[in-house]
C-alpha cells in the first residue's frame, strides 16, 4: 500500500509539475521580454527615478542588485532594532543586534534561516513590513539574475543585459504577487490561518493552559514556498498544524516549492531560441530530485534500532498526519529548492538519511534549486562540463554558441569555488578556535560526536547555499553563529551573484558562434548524463571527507 | 583554350596525421636518458610556480621529507585517525611525491627533446656565411647588378633592406626576395626535400630562405628579414618551445585546475579542525597525500606536453605553426578554402571523352584526335592519346607528318599528314573558322556541334573541336574531345568527412560559375567562389567570420597575403612571397594545399587529447578517495571500513598505494601525451560518447585496479 502511495503522490507531483512547464515557463519568457509596462510598474519606475527604457551594462544591473539589496539588510535591520515602537508588534521587544542582523541578512538573500522562534520574536509587522517584503523581492531578485545571465547567453555583441529595476518589478508585480494571492487562498480554504488575533489563551482538554499564537499566515506561507525562502511564522515551520493543517495542503506547499525552479528551464529554452536545451537542464534537475526523494525515504523506512523496526520506519520528528513519504517529499523539495521549510525534523532523521537534506543543499542548490539561483547554478555546472567534455570532440568549448575562454572559466571556476570555501572554513573555524569552540560545544551542540559535528555541518551548509534548512538540535542564537552565518549567507549569495553577472556580460559581448555537426550537442541525454555526473563528483570530492566524519561514521556500523 | 595551367603539381597525396612521414622514436630509453637532466633542473621552484598543480606536490614532497627526516628524533611517525602508521611510511610518501614532480618535468622535457634535433640541425644552417652586398644598387639601370660595387660582409651584419648577390655553390645570407634572376635552390637544410626548387625575380616564387644553398646561376636578392628574426631562427625557437605562449585553451584549463587545487587545499586545511571535534585528526603526511591525490596532478602533468606534441607532430608534417593559438583555431575551423587548382584538381585537364558528331564513325574521331595529339607534350595532349590507347586505337610511332603547335593566334595545334591531310583539334569556333576557309559546314553539323560544346561546357568541362580537312579541301568535322579537371581521387569522402565533423570546404577558383560549379559538385564541396579574386576572396573571409565562423585558407601570392592575414588559420606555402608567408600563420614548407585538411586534424587531435586526460584525471579521484578516506579515519570509526570497497590491506598501504598509482599513471600517459589521442572524423556527438566512454568511464574503473594491484605489492613491506 505505500508504495502505491509513493507512486501516485510522486505521479501527482510530476504531472501538475508536467502540466505547469511550458505555460508557466513561456509566461516567465514574456514577462522578462516584454516591451510593454503596466501603469503601476510606471508609476513605480517613476517614483524610484528609474529610465525603463535603458538597459544596463553588467555592472550597472550587479550595482543595482548590491544596493537594492544592501537597502534592504538595512531596513530589515531597523525594523527589527525598533519593534519595540512599531504597531501591531504584541508588545514584543526589540530583537537583539546578532539576531537582527542574522535574519536581516537571512532573509534579504532569499536564505530565511531562523535563529529564532518566530512567534515569540516578531510582531506582525515586522513579519509582514518586513520579512515578508524581502520574501517576494529576494525572489525576484534571484530570478532577475538568472534571467540577465540567460540574456547574456542569448544575445551576441550587446553590451547590455536587461535592466535590473524592470525584472524586479516585473518579477514581483507580475509573477509572485499574483501566484501568492491566489494560493494564499487555497491554503486559507485548506486551513491555515489567517487573522491578527495575537495571542489567544485556551484551556486544554486536560484542564492545562495553553496560549496560542495567531497572525497572517496563509500569506506568509504562500510566498515562503513559491519564492524557495522558507522562513515559517512559526518556530517548527510546516510542521506546525496552522501553517501545513494537511497531507494535500503539504503537497500543494511542495508544488509551490517547485513551480518556479522547475519551469525556469523552459523560460531559459525559449530565450535561447532552443527548447531541447530547457528541456536538457529539466532533466539534469529531474534526475537529482527524483533520485533523492526516493533515497531519502527509502533510507528513512529502513531505519535502525528498536523503534523504527516496530513502527515500520523512522517516524522520530516526523509528523503522524504526514508519515514517512510526505515527510520525506517535503524535506528533500525543500532542500533541493534552497527553500528550507521543514514538515518534519531533519535532525531525527536516521544518521544516512540526515546525510540526503545536507547532500541535496551542498549540490549547489541546482535540482532544480532556489528560484534563479537553481538554474543559474546549473548554467554555470554546464559551462565547466562543457568545458571538460567539450574539448573531447576537438573543438575549444563552446556552450550555446558562446566560446567558454578564460574569462569565463575564471567567473565560473570562482563560483563553484565560494560555497565550498564558506562551508568548510565555517565548520572548521567553529572547531578550530578554541573560545568558538567552547561556546559552540557547550551552548549550541545538543548532540556531541558525529552527530553534533553533523549540526554545525549542516548550519553552514544551509546558510552558504542559502537555503535556511535547519538541522533542529542546534542552538544557533550565539554570537558566533549568528556572525558567522549571517556572513555565510551574504557571501553566499552576493560573490557568486556579482560572477554571474559578469559572466552575463562577457558572454553578451561575445559573437554566437553557429551550430555545426562538429559542435558538442547539448541538449541530448549524453550531455544531461554528464552534468549529472560533473555535479556529482565536484559535490562529492568536495564533502565526501567531511562527510565521512560526521554522517557517515555515525551512520555506518 | 588549350593553353597548360602551371599550377604547382600536388606532390603529396593526403596524408593522415597518424602516420608522420619522419617517424621519431621519442620515447625510447635514449631519449628518457637525455631528458632526465632537463627534468631534474625543472625542479626549480621558481620555474614549477608556473604550473600550480605541481607546484603543490612540490612543496608537499619538500613538507613530508623534512617530517621524514625530524620524525626519528622525535618518537616515529604519529598515529593518523586512529591507526598506527609504519616508520618507513613517511618516507614512501616523499620518495613517490618526488618522483610525481619528476615524472611531470621528464613529460615536457622528453616532448622538448623531440624539438631539439631539428633545432640543432637548423641552428648549423645559421652559422654565419660571406654576403655579397651590392652598396650601390640601382634597380632600373641595372637590375642584375653586374657593374655595381660589392663589399663583402658577414651574413650577421645584413640589414633590412640590403641588396645581396648570390652565385651557385653560395649559401643565401638572410632571407629575401629575389629581384632580378633565376636560379636553383637546395632548401633541404629546412624542408627536408632533397630535389632542388627553382626561385626566380617577380611572380609568387620569389622568396628565398637564409641557409639554403643556391645550386645554380646567379641571383640578387633584397634582405626582408632583421638579423636574428629570420625564418630559421623563428623556426628553432618553435620546434624547441623556448617561447612557448600558453594558449587560450591552454589558460582557460591552467585556471579550472588551479581552482580545483584550491577547493582540494581549503578540503584538506578544514580536515583536522572538524576532525578534532571527533578525535579523529590525521597525520601531516597522510594530509599531504590526499591532498596530492585529489588535485588534477594528471593532466597537471601532461599538460604543457601535450601543447609542446601538439606544435611537433606539425613539424613533423613540415608544417610551422607561428603560434600555438593557430593550432588550437585549426581545431575550430569550420570553413576551409581550398583553391581548385592543384588542390582539389590535379591542375590538368585531361581528356574523359570522345563525342562524335551524328554520322562520323567513332574509330576515325579517336583516331584523328590522337593523331592530332601524338606530337603534342601538353598533358592535355598526352591524355586524348592515352585514352584513345585505352579504348583500343593505336596510333603506334609510324604515323609521319608536320607538326603544327599551338599558338595564341591559331588556338588550334594538329597534324599535317604527307598525303595531304590535314588534322586540327582546338577551340570550336577556331576550327570552324578554319574549315570555313575551304568549304561550308553544314548547318545541322553546326547545331549538332553547338549542342555537344554546349553539354561538355555546361558540365564544367572544355570542348576541343576535332576535324579533318583531305587534300581535296573537303572539310568534316568529327566531333568535340571532352577535356575536364580531373577532381583527386578521394577527395570526396574526405570532404564528406570533414561535413560531419562539422567542416564546409569552399572551392576558390578562377573560372567562370558553370564551370565551378560543375567541379564543385563533382569534388563534393560545399559551396565555390567562381571568378575569384583576391578581394572577393577577402571578401567571402569577411563574410563567414562575421557569422561567427573560423575560417583557414592556404595562399602563395603576395595578392593572397590580406587574406592569409585575415583568416583565422592562413597556410602560406614555402614557395610563396615573404609577404605571405609573413601574413599567414602558418607555413608550409613541402607547399601543399592539401594539408589544411591534416592541420585541422591535428588541432582537433590537440584538443581531444587535453580533454581526454582532463577528463581521466578528475574520473580518477573517485577511486582515489575510496582508498584513502576509509583509511584516515577507519581507526577511529571502524564501521567506515565498509567504504574501503577495494578490499586494501592497511591504512598506510592505501595511502601509499593511491599515492604510487598517482605517480604511475603519469609515467603511463606520456606516450598518450606525445602522440595523441587517436582521432577520427565522426560527429562530435559520436566522438563524444567514444572519449567520454574511454576515458570518463575508464578513468573511474582504471585506479580501483591499479590501486588494488599496487597495494597487493605494498602489503608485502614489512610494517605496512
Amino acid at each position: 500500500m505505500e508504495i502505491l502511495f509513493v507512486v501516485l503522490q510522486l505521479g501527482t507531483l510530476a504531472l501538475i509539475l508536467a502540466l505547469l512547464y511550458r505555460p508557466l515557463g513561456e509566461y516567465m519568457a514574456r514577462i522578462y521580454t516584454s516591451k510593454k509596462h503596466l501603469a503601476v510598474e510606471r508609476g513605480f519606475y517613476r517614483l524610484i527615478g528609474v529610465d525603463s527604457a535603458t538597459e544596463q551594462t553588467w555592472q550597472a544591473y550587479m550595482r543595482g542588485v548590491l544596493w537594492f539589496s544592501g537597502i534592504g539588510v538595512v531596513v530589515l535591520y531597523l525594523l527589527q532594532r525598533f519593534q519595540a515602537v512599531l504597531p501591531y508588534s504584541l508588545g514584543l521587544p526589540a530583537v537583539p543586534e546578532g539576531l537582527s542582523f542574522n535574519t536581516a541578512a537571512s532573509f534579504v538573500t532569499n536564505t530565511n534561516w531562523q535563529s529564532y522562534s518566530p512567534e515569540l520574536t516578531l510582531g506582525y509587522t515586522v513579519q509582514m513590513a518586513g520579512l515578508a517584503v524581502q520574501n517576494f523581492v529576494s525572489a525576484a531578485v534571484g530570478i532577475a539574475v538568472a534571467i540577465a545571465l540567460v540574456r547574456g547567453i542569448a544575445r551576441s555583441r550587446a553590451a547590455t543585459i536587461g535592466n535590473f529595476w524592470v525584472d524586479l518589478t516585473r518579477g514581483t508585480l507580475r509573477l509572485l504577487l499574483p501566484i501568492s494571492v491566489l494560493s494564499a487562498l487555497v491554503l486559507l480554504a485548506g486551513g491555515v490561518i489567517q487573522n491578527f488575533n495575537g495571542f489567544t489563551e485556551i484551556t486544554t482538554l486536560s484542564g492545562g493552559a495553553q496560549t496560542l499564537p495567531g497572525g497572517p499566515v496563509a500569506s506568509q506561507e504562500a510566498i515562503k514556498n513559491l519564492g524557495t525562502n522558507g522562513g515559517g511564522f512559526f518556530n517548527v515551520n510546516a510542521s506546525h498544524p496552522f501553517e501545513n493543517p494537511t497531507a494535500w495542503t503539504s503537497l500543494l506547499q511542495i508544488v509551490l516549492m517547485l513551480m518556479i525552479p522547475f519551469s525556469l528551464p523552459r523560460t531559459f529554452g525559449r530565450l535561447v531560441g532552443d527548447d531541447r536545451q530547457g528541456y536538457a537542464i529539466l532533466a539534469v534537475m529531474a534526475t537529482f530530485y527524483m533520485a533523492s526523494a526516493l533515497i531519502l525515504t527509502s533510507l528513512e523506512r529502513a531505519g535502525i534500532g528498536t523503534a523504527p523496526e516496530l513502527a515500520g520506519g523512522a517516524l522520530e520528528g516526523k509528523e503522524q498526519r504526514f508519515g514517512i513519504f510526505a515527510s520525506t517529499l517535503f524535506g528533500a523539495t525543500s532542500t533541493l529548492t534552497s527553500t528550507g521549510a521543514v514538515n518534519s525534523m531533519h535532525d531525527s532523521y536516521t544518521a544516512l538519511g540526515g546525510m540526503i537534506p545536507m547532500l541535496n543543499m551542498m549540490l549547489g542548490e541546482i535540482a532544480p534549486g532556489g528560484v534563479g539561483s537553481g538554474l543559474y547554478g546549473l548554467l554555470i555546472l554546464a559551462i565547466i562540463a562543457v568545458f571538460v567534455a567539450g574539448l573531447l570532440v576537438g573543438r575549444t568549448p563552446e556552450y550555446l554558441g558562446k566560446k567558454i575562454g578564460p574569462t569565463q572559466i575564471t567567473l565560473a571556476s570562482l563560483y563553484i569555488l565560494v560555497m565550498p570555501i564558506l562551508v568548510l572554513t565555517g565548520t572548521a573555524l567553529s572547531f578550530a578556535i578554541p573560545g568558538i569552540r567552547d561556546d559552540v560545544e557547550s551552548t549550541s551542540i545538543w548532540n556531541p560526536g558525529n552527530h553534533g559535528l553533523s549540526e554545525v555541518l549542516y548550519a553552514f551548509t544551509s546558510a552558504s547555499n542559502n537555503n535556511g534548512s535547519a538541522f533542529a538540535g542546534l542552538t544557533a542564537n550565539t554570537p558566533w553563529l549568528n556572525t558567522a552565518l549571517g556572513l555565510a549567507v551574504l557571501f553566499g549569495r552576493f560573490i557568486p551573484i556579482v560572477f554571474v553577472l559578469a559572466l552575463a556580460g562577457s558572454f553578451a559581448i561575445q559573437d554566437k558562434v553557429p551550430v555545426t555537426a562538429g559542435t558538442m550537442p547539448t541538449h541530448r541525454p549524453l550531455f544531461a548524463g554528464l552534468l549529472v555526473g560533473v555535479t556529482l563528483i565536484v559535490t562529492a570530492l568536495t564533502f565526501f571527507p567531511v562527510l565521512t566524519l560526521g554522517p557517515l561514521a555515525e551512520g555506518l556500523l | 583554350m588549350t593553353t597548360i595551367t602551371t599550377a604547382p603539381p600536388a606532390r603529396s597525396e593526403t596524408s593522415h596525421p597518424d602516420t608522420p612521414r619522419k617517424t621519431s622514436d621519442a620515447f625510447g630509453a635514449a631519449a628518457l636518458g637525455e631528458a632526465l637532466p632537463g627534468a631534474f633542473r625543472k625542479l626549480d621552484p621558481r620555474r614549477m610556480w608556473r604550473n600550480p598543480v605541481m607546484f603543490i606536490v612540490e612543496v608537499g614532497a619538500v613538507l613530508t621529507t623534512v617530517i621524514a627526516i625530524a620524525e626519528p628524533f622525535l618518537g616515529g611517525p604519529d598515529a593518523s585517525g586512529g591507526s598506527t602508521i609504519p616508520a618507513s611510511f613517511t618516507w614512501g610518501i616523499a620518495i613517490w611525491l618526488w618522483l610525481t614532480v619528476l615524472f611531470a618535468n621528464l613529460a615536457e622535457s622528453v616532448a622538448e627533446g623531440r624539438g631539439k634535433a631539428q633545432a640543432d640541425s637548423l641552428r648549423r644552417t645559421r652559422t654565419s656565411t660571406i654576403a655579397h652586398r651590392v652598396t650601390t644598387y640601382d634597380e632600373t639601370a641595372d637590375p642584375s647588378a653586374a657593374e655595381a660595387e660589392i663589399s663583402d660582409l658577414s651574413s650577421a651584419e645584413l640589414g633590412l633592406g640590403d641588396v645581396v648577390v648570390i652565385t651557385a655553390g653560395e649559401l643565401v645570407p638572410g632571407d629575401g626576395d629575389i629581384v632580378w634572376g633565376i636560379a636553383s635552390i637546395d632548401e633541404s637544410a629546412i624542408t627536408g626535400e632533397s630535389a632542388p626548387v627553382v626561385r626566380e625575380s617577380g611572380g609568387d616564387r620569389s622568396a628565398v630562405t637564409g641557409g639554403t644553398r643556391v645550386l645554380s646561376d646567379r641571383i640578387v636578392v633584397r634582405i626582408t628579414s632583421k638579423p636574428g628574426e629570420t625564418f630559421v631562427d623563428r623556426m628553432i625557437t618553435l620546434v624547441e618551445g623556448a617561447s612557448r605562449q600558453k594558449t587560450p585553451n591552454e589558460i582557460a584549463l591552467h585556471v579550472l585546475l588551479a581552482s580545483l587545487s584550491i577547493i582540494f587545499v581549503v578540503v584538506t586545511l578544514t580536515i583536522n579542525p572538524i576532525a578534532s571535534s571527533v578525535g579523529a585528526e590525521a597525520s601531516v603526511p597522510v594530509l599531504v597525500a590526499l591532498l596530492v591525490c585529489l588535485i588534477p596532478t594528471t593532466i597537471g602533468a601532461l599538460l604543457s606536453a601535450i601543447g609542446i606534441a601538439g606544435m611537433d607532430r606539425l613539424v613533423q608534417h613540415n608544417v610551422l605553426a607561428m603560434s600555438g593559438r593557430a593550432v588550437e583555431a585549426a581545431g575550430d575551423v569550420t570553413t576551409l578554402l581550398l583553391d581548385k587548382t592543384g588542390t582539389i584538381t590535379y591542375g590538368n585537364r585531361q581528356a574523359s571523352a570522345f563525342v562524335r558528331l551524328a554520322g562520323v564513325d567513332e574509330q576515325s574521331l579517336i583516331r584523328a584526335a590522337a593523331l592530332s595529339s601524338r606530337a603534342d607534350p601538353t598533358p592535355e595532349g598526352t591524355s586524348i592519346v592515352d585514352l584513345a590507347t585505352r579504348q583500343g586505337i593505336q596510333v603506334g610511332e609510324l604515323t609521319t607528318g608536320e607538326v603544327v603547335p599551338f599558338t595564341a593566334q591559331t588556338r588550334m595545334s594538329g597534324l599535317d599528314q604527307p598525303d595531304g591531310t590535314r588534322i586540327r583539334k582546338g577551340a570550336g569556333s577556331a576550327v570552324i573558322a578554319w574549315i570555313e576557309q575551304e568549304t561550308r559546314v553544314d548547318d545541322s553539323v553546326r547545331a549538332d556541334l553547338d549542342e555537344q560544346i554546349d553539354r561538355i561546357s555546361r558540365s564544367g568541362g572544355t570542348p576541343l573541336v576535332v576535324a579533318v580537312l583531305s587534300p581535296g579541301g573537303d572539310g568534316r568535322i568529327l566531333g568535340v574531345v571532352h577535356l575536364k579537371d580531373v577532381v583527386k581521387d578521394g577527395l570526396k569522402e574526405r570532404f564528406a568527412e570533414l561535413r560531419s565533423m562539422g567542416i564546409r570546404t569552399m572551392m576558390i577558383t578562377g573560372d567562370n560559375p558553370r564551370t565551378a560549379q560543375a567541379i564543385a559538385a563533382e569534388a563534393g564541396v560545399d559551396g565555390y567562389l567562381a571568378e575569384a579574386t583576391p578581394e572577393d576572396k577577402m571578401e567571402l573571409i569577411k563574410k563567414e567570420q562575421a557569422g561567427g565562423k573560423l575560417v583557414a585558407m592556404t595562399g602563395d601570392g603576395t595578392n593572397d597575403a590580406p587574406a592569409l592575414a585575415q583568416a583565422d588559420v592562413g597556410v602560406a606555402m614555402n614557395t610563396g612571397t615573404s609577404a605571405a608567408k609573413e601574413a599567414g600563420n602558418m607555413v608550409d614548407l613541402d607547399s601543399d594545399p592539401t594539408k589544411l585538411i591534416d592541420i585541422v586534424a591535428i588541432g582537433k587531435q590537440l584538443l581531444i587529447t587535453r580533454g581526454a586526460l582532463t577528463t581521466f584525471s578528475i574520473a580518477n579521484d573517485i577511486a582515489k578517495y575510496f582508498a584513502i578516506i576509509p583509511a584516515m579515519f577507519a581507526g577511529v570509526f571502524p564501521g567506515l571500513t565498509v567504504l574501503n570497497i577495494m578490499g586494501l590491506h592497511s591504512p598506510a598501504s592505501a595511502v601509499l598505494s593511491a599515492i604510487i598509482f598517482n605517480a604511475i599513471v603519469i609515467i603511463a600517459l606520456i606516450p598518450l601525451a606525445l602522440r595523441g589521442v587517436k582521432y577520427r572524423p565522426l560527429s562530435a556527438s559520436a566522438v563524444l560518447s567514444r572519449n567520454l566512454l574511454v576515458y570518463g568511464l575508464g578513468g573511474v574503473i582504471a585506479p580501483f585496479i591499479g590501486i588494488k594491484l599496487i597495494d597487493v605489492v605494498v602489503s608485502l613491506i614489512p610494517g605496512f
